[in-house]
C-alpha cells in the first residue's frame, strides 16, 4: 500500500514520509466541524479544568505512586466516546509524582498543596539517589553562587531537563517488535576492544532503552492495543504515535515535552484511508480532535517557584508543521490544516505549541489560513524554515520554543540562561552582585570614573563573559553528567538512533538590556550612582541615545555584536559527551524573574523592573512600528543563536487592516517580510488590549483565552498578576 | 529635482495596514493649519520641530523596507503633507523612480501650485472629508471643505484613484440618536436621522476615481496627548459611537455608494 524504499529495510521515517505524502495546495474548505463525541468529550474536560483551577491549580494528586510508564491503570475520560484512549494515570487531570529528577521538587509540590509523602516513596529514596542530589554533591561553591544570585537561572539541576524529542512515528511505522530487534542489534555491534567509559555508558543505555520499549508495548497492552507490530490503518497509527508520547510523559517531567513533525506523516495514512473510501473526512478530524484533546490535558506536578518562572502549566508538546522538502516540494498536507483547524474546533489553546515553518514558498491558501488562525486564536507560533532547512534538513523539529533539531537524530543537553545584563553590572561593579554584594565573579577593580568609558567597559564586560561561560559549560556539564545517570530519558532515546548529535543549549536573557546600556555609555553620558558599599546601584543618563528595536544600525550591530561574542566564548569550552555548544536568546515568561533579581541598569531600566522577553526590544522603546522592531530583531545572527531567537509581537487586529481578508493577507505579507530579513521566530498575538484587562478582572469569562508569550502559547488567565501586567504593558503595536 | 530638499518629519511607522492598500511605510509630517477637534494628533499640528531629512535620506530609509512594502508602498501623512509640498513632490518622485506606490493622505487644503502637482503625481490620493456640511466643517476644524471637493474634481479630471476617509463624531458628523433623543432602532430610522451623512454618500458616488470611503469611528485615544501639550480638549464628554450605529452607517455606505 505504500511506495517502498529504504524504510521498508531500516529505520528511516523521513524516506517514507518523502516517497509517500501527498502535498496540499487547496483551501481550508474540506475541513469537517467537530462531531458530537467531540463536543461532549471537550465539555467535560471544559468542567475538569474549571474544577483545576478552583482547586488552586491542581485537580488531584497521586501520591503514592512513582510514576513509570507502567506504573498506572488505565484511564478515561468517557470510554464509549474516545477515539484516542491513554491518560498519564488512571484518571484526567490527575498528577503523577516523578521524583527521579530530584525529590525535593516532589516533596515540596506535595506541600504546596498540602499533600504528606508516602513514607513509602520517602523510604525508596532513601536508598535511591536522585538527579538533583547527584547535581549537588558535584557542584563547586562558585556554581552555587552564580545559581544562588542568579547570574545563571533556571538551570535544570532539580527536575527533568526536556527538550529531547522521541521520533513517536517510528512506533506505527514499524512496531515496537522491530524497534526493539534493531536496538538488540545495534548493541551486538558495539563490541569494542577497550571497554571505555563512553562504551560501557552506551552499552547500559540500550538496554535501558529495549526495556522501556517492552514496558511501553506493555502500557499499550492495557488499554487493549498491540504495538509490537505496525500499525494498519490512520486510526491505530495515531493511536501508536499516541502511546509513545504518552509514555514517555508517565516517565519524565521535563520541563518541555515537544512532539516533533508528525502531521505530515500521518497525513499518509489519512490518504489512504480518504483513497479506499474507509474513513470520510469528518470522521478523520473526530480522531486528531480527539489526539489533540489529549496532548491538551498532559499535567505535570510542579512547585509554585517553578511556575513563577515557567508559568501557565506549559508542556511545550510543540508539533512543527509544514515546511518545503529537500526536493523543493512544500510539505503541507490536509493534515496540517486538521492539527490547525482543532484551534477552531475545540477553541484555542496554548497545547500542543503549533509552530508553523515558514517558507515564502508555502502555498498561498495555508499562509492564508495560518494568518486567519493567528487572527482568530493568538496560538499559533512561527519559524524560518529557510534558515533551518540549510542547516537540519527537511526532517528536524522543533523542541520547546525555537530549538530545532533532526528528529530521532539530534538532541540537545537544555541549558536554560545566563543573565548577561547582570554580567554587564559584575563588569562595573569587579565581580560583586549588585544587590547582595557577594563576591560571585573573580576579584576585579571595580570602574571608578565618573562617567562610563565605552571602551573600559566593553573590555571589561568581554572578560566578564569569559569568566561566566567557562563556568556556564562546566555547570552544565554537571548537571547533564548526573541527569545521564540517574534520570535518563531512556524512552525518548529509544525512539532515537544510536549516533546522535548533542548540542550544548545555553541561552542569555536581557539583550535589549545590554544592547541599550552599551549604546547609552557609548552615545549619551551615564554616571554610576555608588552606594555606601562602592557598588553601582543606579545610572544617570543625560543625552538621548539610540535604542534596539527601531532598525538603527548603530545600536543592532552592538546587539548583533553582544551575541556573537559570547557564542565565541562559549564555544572555547569542553562539553560533556563532546556536545556542540549553541544558545539561544529565549526567556519565556522568566523575563520577568531575570529582571526581579537584577540591579538598575545603564540603559535607564529600574532595578526589578522585568526584562523584555527574548529578544524583544524594551518594553515602549520600538517607537518606528513593528516592523523597525522585526528588522532589528532579524539583524541577530541565527550562525551565532543556533538554538533560537524569539520574538514577540503583539497587535491590534484592527491595526492590521480593516477587513478581514485584509488583514489575513497583510499578516502574512508581514511574515514574509521578516523571515526574508533573516528573521527566526516570531510569536503573534492579534488581541485587544481592553480584552486583556477584562480578563484580568473576570478571568472566569475567559477560560481559552490564549496568548503567545517568548516561544510558548499560555492561558492568559493562569499567568501570575505580575506577568499578566507585563503582558499588558508589552509594546501592543497600533499607531492612530 | 533635487533630492536635498529637506522635509520636516513627526514620526514614522513601519507597519501601516490601514493607510492605503496593503503594507505601507507611513511618513508623518510636521505640521498642520487645521485644528480638527476629533484630531488624534495634535502633536503634530505645530509648524517647527520635526526630525530634519532631506529626500534622499528617506528614500534610503524606506528602501530598507522594500521587501515589506513590496504589495503595499509609502503613505506621506501628517499633520498637513502637503504644507511640505516641496518635499512631498520630490520624495513621490523618487519612489516613483524605484517602482513604489505612493500615497498621500491630506485634508486638501493645499490645492494649489506645487501642492497640486504633488497630489496629482500620487498613485493614490486618501482624502479627509471632514463633515457633508460645509458650515459645520469650520466649526469642527477653522476651514470649509470647499478645498477637497476642489482637490477632488481634479483627480476625477485625470481619473486619478482617490480613497475618502470621513470621521463619525457623535452629535457633530454622526447623529446616534434621534432629534427627540430617543434611541435610533433600525435603519431607516439612521438615515433619517442622518440625512447629511446620506446626501454626502449620494454625493461622492458621482465621483467614479473614488474607489472606497473609509467611515472612521471617533475614537478618544488620543486624548492624553491634548493633557501632555496642555491643549483644551473640547470633546472630553463626546462618547465613541456604538458598534452598532457605526454598522447602520456602512450598511447606508453600502446603499448609496455603489461600487
Amino acid at each position: 500500500m505504500f511506495v517502498p524504499g529504504k524504510w521498508s529495510e531500516d529505520i528511516c521515517v523521513r524516506d517514507f514520509i518523502n516517497k509517500n505524502y501527498t502535498p496540499y495546495d487547496g483551501d481550508e474548505s474540506f475541513l469537517a466541524g467537530p462531531t458530537s463525541a467531540t463536543t461532549d468529550l471537550w465539555n467535560k474536560i471544559l468542567e475538569l479544568r474549571k474544577k483545576e483551577k478552583e482547586n488552586g491549580g491542581v485537580l488531584d494528586i497521586d501520591e503514592h505512586t512513582i510514576s513509570t510508564i507502567t506504573s498506572h491503570a488505565p484511564g478515561y475520560i468517557d470510554k464509549e466516546k474516545e477515539k484516542i484512549v491513554g491518560l498519564q494515570t488512571d484518571a484526567p487531570l490527575k498528577r503523577a509524582i516523578m521524583p527521579f529528577g530530584g525529590i525535593r521538587m516532589v516533596r515540596s509540590s506535595l506541600e504546596a498543596y498540602a499533600r504528606e509523602m508516602d513514607p513509602e516513596v520517602e523510604r525508596v529514596f532513601q536508598y535511591r539517589k536522585t538527579h538533583n542530589d547527584g547535581v549537588f554533591d558535584a557542584y563547586t561553591p562558585e556554581m552555587q553562587r552564580a545559581r544562588h544570585c542568579g547570574i545563571l537561572t533556571g538551570l535544570p539541576d532539580a527536575y527533568g531537563r526536556g527538550r529531547i524529542i522521541g521520533d513517536y512515528r517510528r512506533i506505527p511505522l514499524y512496531g515496537t517488535a522491530f524497534l526493539i530487534a534493531q536496538k538488540r542489534k545495534a548493541k551486538d555491534q558495539i563490541l569494542p576492544d577497550v571497554m571505555d567509559v563512553e562504551t560501557i555508558q552506551q552499552r547500559e543505555e540500550i538496554s535501558e532503552q529495549v526495556k522501556s520499549l517492552y514496558e511501553l508495548t506493555k502500557m499499550a497492552q492495557s488499554y487493549g492495543f498491540d504495538i509490537s507490530r505496525a500499525a494498519r490503518n490512520f486510526t491505530e497509527a495515531v493511536q501508536w504515535l499516541y502511546f509513545g508520547y504518552l509514555g514517555v510523559v508517565k516517565e519524565q517531567n521535563g520541563a518541555a515535552m515537544s512532539l516533533g513533525r508528525v502531521s505530515t506523516f500521518l497525513d499518509i495514512y489519512a490518504e489512504e484511508e480518504l483513497k479506499n473510501g474507509t474513513m470520510t473526512e469528518s470522521e478523520i478530524q473526530e480522531v486528531v480532535d480527539h489526539f489533540i484533546m489529549k496532548l491538551r490535558i498532559v499535567r505535570f506536578l510542579r512547585t509554585p517557584a517553578y511556575d513563577e518562572l515557567f508559568s501557565g502549566d506549559p508542556t511545550w508538546i510543540t508539533e512543527s508543521i509544514g515546511g518545503i522538502g529537500l526536493d523543493g516540494r512544500h510539505m503541507v498536507t490536509k493534515m496540517s490544516y486538521r492539527f490547525l483547524h482543532t484551534l477552531e474546533n475545540i477553541g484555542s489553546a496554548p497545547e500542543p505549541n503549533m509552530t508553523i515553518l515558514w517558507s515564502p514558498n508555502l502555498p498561498e491558501n495555508f499562509k492564508k489560513y495560518c494568518a486567519k488562525i493567528s487572527i482568530n486564536t493568538s496560538s499559533i507560533q512561527y519559524e524560518s524554515d529557510e534558515l533551518m532547512r540549510e542547516k537540519f534538513g527537511d526532517d528536524y523539529a522543533i523542541a520547546c520554543c525555537v530549538s530545532a533539531m533532526r528528529v530521532g537524530k539530534q538532541m540537545q543537553f537544555f541549558g536554560a540562561r545566563a543573565n548577561l545584563a547582570k554580567a554587564l553590572l559584575y563588569s562595573i561593579n569587579g565581580g560583586r552582585d549588585e544587590k547582595t554584594g557577594d563576591q560571585v565573579g573573580p576579584v576585579r577593580n571595580p570602574i571608578t570614573s565618573e562617567y562610563l568609558d565605552y571602551d573600559e567597559v566593553m573590555a571589561r564586560f568581554d572578560e566578564t563573559c569569559a569568566w561566566l561561560s567557562k563556568l556556564y559549560i562546566n555547570t552544565l556539564n554537571v548537571i547533564h553528567y548526573m541527569h545521564d545517570k540517574y534520570c535518563y530519558e531512556r524512552l525518548e532515546m529509544a525512539l532515537h538512533d544510536e549516533k546522535i548529535d548533542r548540542t550544548m543549549a545555553c541561552g542569555l536573557s536581557g539583550l535589549s538590556v545590554i544592547a541599550d546600556s552599551l549604546s547609552a555609555i557609548k552615545y549619551a553620558k551615564v554616571k554610576p550612582i555608588r552606594n555606601e558599599m562602592g557598588l553601582a546601584v543606579d545610572f544617570e543618563i543625560t543625552g538621548d541615545y539610540p535604542q534596539y528595536g527601531n532598525d538603527i544600525p548603530k545600536v543592532d550591530r552592538i546587539a548583533a555584536e553582544v551575541v556573537r561574542k559570547f557564542m565565541k566564548h562559549l564555544s572555547k569550552h569542553k562539553c560533556y559527551r563532546n556536545a556542540r555548544p549553541t544558545q539561544s536568546i529565549l526567556t519565556i515568561t522568566s523575563n520577568v524573574v531575570y529582571g526581579k533579581k537584577t540591579g538598575s541598569t545603564p540603559d535607564g531600566r529600574k532595578a526589578g523592573e522585568p526584562f523584555a522577553p527574548g529578544a524583544n526590544p524594551m518594553h515602549g522603546r520600538d517607537r518606528s512600528g513593528a516592523v523597525a522592531s522585526m528588522r532589528s530583531v532579524a539583524n541577530l545572527q541565527y550562525d551565532y543563536s543556533e538554538d533560537g531567537i524569539s520574538y514577540t509581537f503583539s497587535i491590534l487586529p484592527s491595526t492590521l487592516g480593516k477587513t478581514e481578508e485584509e488583514q489575513k493577507v497583510n499578516l502574512y505579507n508581514l511574515l514574509d517580510g521578516y523571515f526574508n530579513d533573516g528573521g527566526h521566530h516570531i510569536n503573534v498575538n492579534v488581541i485587544l488590549r481592553k480584552t486583556l484587562l477584562d480578563a484580568m478582572d473576570h478571568p472566569e469569562n475567559y477560560p481559552q483565552l490564549t496568548i503567545r508569550v517568548s516561544g510558548y502559547a499560555v492561558n492568559f488567565t493562569t499567568l501570575t498578576h505580575e506577568q499578566q501586567m507585563e503582558v499588558v504593558r508589552r509594546t501592543v503595536h497600533s499607531k492612530f | 529635482m533635487s533630492t536635498t530638499i529637506k522635509g520636516y518629519v513627526h514620526s514614522i511607522e513601519t507597519l501601516g495596514a490601514v493607510d492605503g492598500p496593503g503594507l505601507r511605510f507611513v511618513v508623518f509630517l510636521q505640521g498642520c493649519p487645521l485644528r480638527c477637534k476629533f484630531c488624534h494628533n495634535p502633536d503634530t499640528w505645530r509648524f517647527d520641530g520635526g526630525e530634519e531629512y532631506t529626500v534622499e535620506e528617506m528614500v534610503r530609509k524606506i528602501l530598507r523596507y522594500r521587501t515589506y512594502i513590496a504589495s503595499g508602498g509609502v503613505t506621506i501623512s501628517g499633520g498637513e503633507p502637503l504644507r511640505q509640498a516641496q518635499f512631498v513632490l520630490s520624495l513621490t518622485k523618487a519612489l516613483h523612480e524605484e517602482g513604489i506606490h505612493v500615497a498621500i493622505d491630506t485634508s486638501g487644503i493645499y490645492n494649489e501650485g506645487t501642492a497640486l502637482t504633488a497630489a496629482m503625481e500620487a498613485d493614490l490620493l486618501l482624502l479627509d472629508i471632514k463633515s457633508f456640511d460645509r458650515e459645520k466643517a469650520e466649526k469642527l476644524t477653522g476651514f470649509t471643505t470647499d478645498h477637497a471637493w476642489a482637490l477632488l474634481e481634479e483627480r476625477q479630471k485625470k481619473n486619478k484613484p482617490v480613497w475618502i476617509r470621513h470621521v463619525m463624531v457623535p452629535g457633530i458628523t454622526l447623529a446616534d440618536k434621534k432629534e427627540d433623543g430617543s434611541e435610533i432602532s433600525s435603519l431607516e430610522e439612521w438615515e433619517s436621522a442622518n440625512s447629511e451623512m446620506v446626501d454626502g454618500m449620494r454625493r461622492l458616488n458621482n465621483y467614479s476615481c473614488i474607489e472606497r470611503v473609509d467611515l472612521l469611528p471617533f475614537h478618544k485615544m488620543g486624548e492624553f496627548k491634548y493633557e501632555e501639550l496642555h491643549f483644551p480638549y473640547e470633546l472630553k464628554d463626546t462618547k465613541e459611537p456604538t458598534d452598532e450605529v457605526v454598522e447602520w452607517a456602512e450598511n447606508a455606505l453600502k446603499k448609496y455608494f455603489l461600487r
